[in-house]
């Protein structure tokens, strides 16, 4: 199954993702930030990477566009969880290159639907 | 695969609980004008996650409450709006309201809706300031209009679809490919390729997407479901949907009529849906979920800790470091020969050291760092004194001073007590201070830090200090003290502390709910800690606390009394002395007092209040312990001193129940139970028999 | 109307009595002695039975309240069940028995009661327990479930939870 970063600075957020996620049979690797996340990606690669946005430190977006300057990051799915659903949010995160977003709140079921649209 | 999110639950309270601090004391900084970006971002964040946390684990309301305080943190954020003082009012009787709702749930009780409803149209009124109300109201008309054009709309038999990913698609991480598995689901998918764009093969960035799709999908789903396939990659490509021309599907008439009707009805369309309902909840009034209806709240919440991934690291090193000296001394005890007798104390003493550090270690896991109590104070003191109208000064230092969980939830109380009788009693108005030359903001300093294997906190501040006058006129008038006692200041001060001291006119409706500093003492008492206070007129008063680390763990000094074991807590023993009979007076009924250094403390014989059979009687033949509780000396007899030593504090009340004069018990090395004394308990047993007497008098020699 | 919701009541233990898998609603008594008597608990109540071991005494507890154990770091009471019916004393030996019994309460609770011998686990079903007979004021009976005979022994089945409630041990 895929190898997955999940990155949220809420913990319950975060145990929600990586539980389901796992659940399904993936692995997971989590990062409480963008930074933190940016510098496990530095040094492995995922099939998949899921950010909330708004973080210390480092926001999703940033981190997104810190990702595709990666080169084991250019063609990744990087999914955005974003509480936002307006036209200019999605546009922000496009233009961040992310691959597409999960609108808050998510359940698990809409989580793994999310996901499998992604890995195909 | 079905995932009960309620498991969840307890870790998002936590955090939110923490984010509510966090907001609460950031919302405060902002009162006091320092605003920026850091803080407000900080605040922002948390709102964000409660808001979030709490529409994904099912608590709507808590969510749609939360929205119009984050909508207001946007704008400020954002700089589209100035900070009120007003406002931060709002927003933090807001963060109140949030804490009593999560509460609630968490509890399964009622939530004051009233109180919801109210602080709710509070935000509302603060937004609808600006047009962000209207704004809000445009965009829940245009979706649910978006809504029925779609129910009309899908009388077809498939759709026609237009594909042309522009070349920097693929750096997006979408990928053609899923996009028609996906479509696939839907329907019967015929994919035609056009590779006519592909260069010659040396012009070709190997990074671009050259090809386009014509696309056949025979279905029966709405361009809604169609659309949304391409979602995320709408502004990345040319798309074009339009219906197929196709009379070849008969049976559609039958379908339709189902689909017509589960589309009409909003509760099935999954994800537009829910994007509606977070957006719009900010103009109407709140929906307030009742929370008792909710199943998915048990009340079984177990309380956790929050361990730094470091101290567990350095825990499974020291487990780690066990196993070795356990595999050392079991291979020494395979064959043992009295050669290996070295090797073996070297190895139990490895052994010792370990046990002592996981010790340790363990305990600090249950250390927190005080600020998790400190941090309720700003917002106590900018509430009580914008009350009173004093100027204060709230100064905190050592709040990373770490204190064991238990000890940290029960300090809490007496701690508040103590800061309101400061802000109420001690420190003055502006006009007196100005009077008196002091600067007419008053100070107030929390301090804590370590001392031993205690923590101390000090309470200080730069008031009036305590009125020795009144308190002697009030102890006269209590019958306490009597009229013609001469009592030095560090006596009178200590009056404060006797019980049936503090009265209903001592108390005033902002510094106590009836309580007093006699409670306030024995609630330190009984953490095994002690309070004392240092006043001097005009300068101000310093009450000092000091707490053992832990509840868990504490010195011992075990005595033995009648063939018994028991324990004295090593904090509250001064000293231990052989009897002179000569300084032994004994007054009327059975009361023996002891002479030690000019003070006269009680002599307390365990074998009587304990009703203990044999153990020495001669006083020459035994020992005084001399030891220490609510600030009153007494002496205890005791037979024989043995060792000191570290115990692991254990409740009697977990199988059976409180026992007077008994604080606990522990297991000690031979693996008998003894029993932990409480001097505090005992003093009162002592009374008990002459309560007649007016032994609370303090006695001065 | 009052028979028809007692049938119904009825039918609901049978249906739980089949789910706990005993036959005929009968219930698992571990027996013991204590003087001549008998009396049983319900075997599932018995976390374990062990020998007598010297006990720490509590200070200013009735004297049925033996003392204290180290049962694995668990601080657990030991009551003697002779003293708390008003028996005579009977010395404690290198046979005494004490049985360690989980008391539900307000918290759940571990106690542990000093009987003469430990006799036998008995399957009993429900029907052959009888209420107990009213002693009046002589013998508290509060905390007896019932009686039966095991080959023609009369055995005082014990609710442990009234038995061994605060109130009456402490």
């Amino acid at each position: 199954m895929a190898n997955i970063l999940a990155v949220d600075d809420s913990a319950s957020m975060r145990q929600m993702v990586e539980f389901t996620l796992k659940g399904a049979g993936h692995t997971v690797t989590s990062a409480n930030d963008g930074q933190q996340a940016l510098d496990i990606a530095k040094t492995k690669s995922f099939d998949l990477v899921i950010t909330d946005v708004n973080m210390p430190n480092k926001d999703g977006l940033s981190l997104t566009r810190d990702l595709r300057q990666l080169s084991a990051f250019k063609f990744t799915p990087i999914l955005v969880l974003t509480t936002e659903a307006g036209p200019e949010k999605k546009q922000e995160g496009r233009a961040a290159g992310a691959t597409g977003w999960l609108i808050k709140p998510f359940n698990p079921d809409q989580l793994l639907a999310t996901v499998k649209k992604v890995l195909g | 695969m079905s995932i009960d999110v309620s498991q969840f639950h307890s870790i998002f309270f936590e955090e939110s609980f923490e984010g509510l601090d966090t907001m609460e004391s950031g919302l405060l900084s902002m009162s006091e004008g320092e605003t920026d970006a850091d803080t407000i971002n900080t605040i922002f964040r948390a709102a964000h996650s409660i808001k979030g946390g709490a529409g994904t684990f099912g608590f709507s309301n808590i969510s749609e409450f939360t929205h119009g305080l984050e909508t207001l943190l946007d704008q400020i954020r954002n700089g589209e709006r100035d900070t009120t003082n007003e406002a931060v009012e709002v927003m933090l009787s807001a963060v109140d309201t949030l804490r009593e709702m999560m509460s609630a749930v968490q509890d399964a009780a009622d939530i004051d809706e009233e109180k919801v409803a109210h602080v709710s149209s509070e935000l509302t009124r603060l937004l609808q300031s600006d047009e962000e109300a209207a704004e809000a109201q445009t965009i829940s008309d245009e979706t649910s209009s978006n809504e029925t054009t779609l129910a009309t709309e899908h009388q077809q038999a498939g759709w026609k679809i237009d594909f042309k990913p522009l070349p920097h698609l693929l750096q997006t991480g979408n990928e053609p490919s899923r996009m028609f598995n996906e479509l696939a689901e839907l329907g019967k998918l015929d994919v035609e390729l056009d590779d006519a764009a592909l260069p010659h093969f040396s012009d070709l960035d190997p990074e671009a997407c050259y090809l386009s799709w014509q696309l056949r999908l025979e279905t029966d789903a709405s361009i809604e479901a169609v659309q949304e396939v391409f979602e995320w990659v709408e502004d990345d490509c040319e798309l074009s949907i339009s219906p197929l021309v196709d009379e070849q599907h008969q049976d559609t008439t039958q379908l339709e009529k189902p689909f017509q009707d589960t589309d009409a009805s909003p509760s099935t369309a999954p994800i537009a849906e829910q994007a509606v309902s977070t957006q719009s909840p900010e103009s109407t009034a709140p929906k307030v979920d009742s929370v008792k209806k909710k199943p998915s709240t048990p009340s079984t919440e177990m309380a956790s800790i929050r361990v730094g991934t470091e101290k567990v690291d350095s825990l499974v090193n020291l487990v780690g470091e066990l196993v070795i000296t356990q595999s050392m001394l079991g291979q020494i005890g395979e064959n043992f020969d009295i050669k290996m007798l070295p090797q073996l104390i070297d190895g139990l003493e490895q052994l010792e050291r370990n046990t002592r550090e996981l010790q340790e270690n363990i305990m600090r896991i249950r250390m927190l760092p005080i600020s998790f109590v400190f941090n309720r104070f700003p917002r106590l003191v900018h509430d009580m004194t914008s009350k009173l109208g004093k100027k204060v000064n709230l100064v905190l230092s050592g709040e990373q001073t770490e204190l064991d969980k238990t000890v940290m939830e029960k300090i809490g109380d007496p701690l508040v007590h103590l800061v309101r009788n400061s802000l109420d009693h001690g420190l003055e108005i502006p006009e007196k201070r100005l009077a008196a030359n002091k600067n007419e903001v008053g100070e107030l300093h929390l301090t804590a830090y370590h001392q031993g294997g205690n923590i101390v906190i000090e309470i200080s501040d730069d008031g009036a200090g305590l009125n020795e006058e009144k308190i002697l006129q009030k102890a006269i008038e209590k019958g306490l003290v009597e009229a013609d006692e001469n009592l030095s200041p560090e006596k009178i001060h200590e009056l404060i502390f006797l019980p049936g001291f503090s009265t209903a006119d001592a108390v005033s409706d902002l510094s106590g709910r009836g309580v007093g500093m006699d409670v306030v003492r024995k609630n330190i008492n009984s953490l095994g800690g002690n309070v004392e206070v240092i006043s001097e007129p005009g300068v101000g008063s310093t009450f000092t606390i000091r707490l053992p680390l832990t509840l868990a763990i504490m010195d011992g000094q075990i005595i033995q009394v009648a063939e018994q074991r028991f324990i004295i807590p090593l904090i509250s023993i001064i000293e231990s002395v052989e009897i002179e009979p000569k300084k032994v007076k004994r007054v009327t009924g059975k009361g023996e007092l002891y002479n030690i250094r000019d003070e006269y403390v009680p002599l307390i014989r365990l074998t009587n209040v304990f009703n203990l059979d044999g153990g020495v009687e001669t006083l020459e033949d035994g020992l005084l312990v001399i030891v220490e509780a609510e600030d009153r000396k007494v002496g205890l007899f005791v037979d024989e001193l043995l060792s000191q030593q570290q115990v692991v504090i254990k409740s009697l009340e977990t199988n059976f129940r409180k026992v007077t004069g008994v604080a606990g018990a522990t297991i000690l090395g031979d693996g008998t139970v003894a029993m932990i004394l409480d001097i505090s308990g005992l003093l009162t047993m002592h009374r008990e028999p002459a309560k007649q007497l007016n032994s609370s008098v303090i006695k001065v020699a | 109307m009052m028979s028809q919701i007692n049938n119904t009541e009825n039918d609901v233990l049978n249906v739980l009595d089949v789910m706990d898998g005993n036959e005929n609603g009968a219930l698992q008594y571990l027996t013991f002695e204590l003087e001549d008597e008998h009396y049983g608990v319900e075997i599932l109540r018995v976390q374990e039975i062990k020998g007598w071991d010297n006990v720490t005494p509590i200070p200013n507890t009735p004297s049925h309240v033996c003392g204290v154990l180290n049962l694995r770091g668990v601080i657990v009471p030991i009551i003697d069940l002779r003293l708390l019916f008003g028996m005579t004393f009977n010395e404690y030996t290198k046979t005494t028995v004490v049985i360690v019994l989980k008391v539900q309460g307000i918290t759940p609770r571990i106690v542990g009661v000093v009987v003469d011998a430990v006799s036998d686990a008995q399957s009993i079903s429900a029907d052959a327990i009888s209420v107990a007979p009213d002693l009046g004021n002589v013998v508290s009976t509060h905390f007896i479930d019932g009686i039966t005979n095991i080959d023609d022994r009369m055995v005082m089945l014990l609710d442990v939870d009234k038995l061994l409630s605060i109130e009456q041990v402490g």
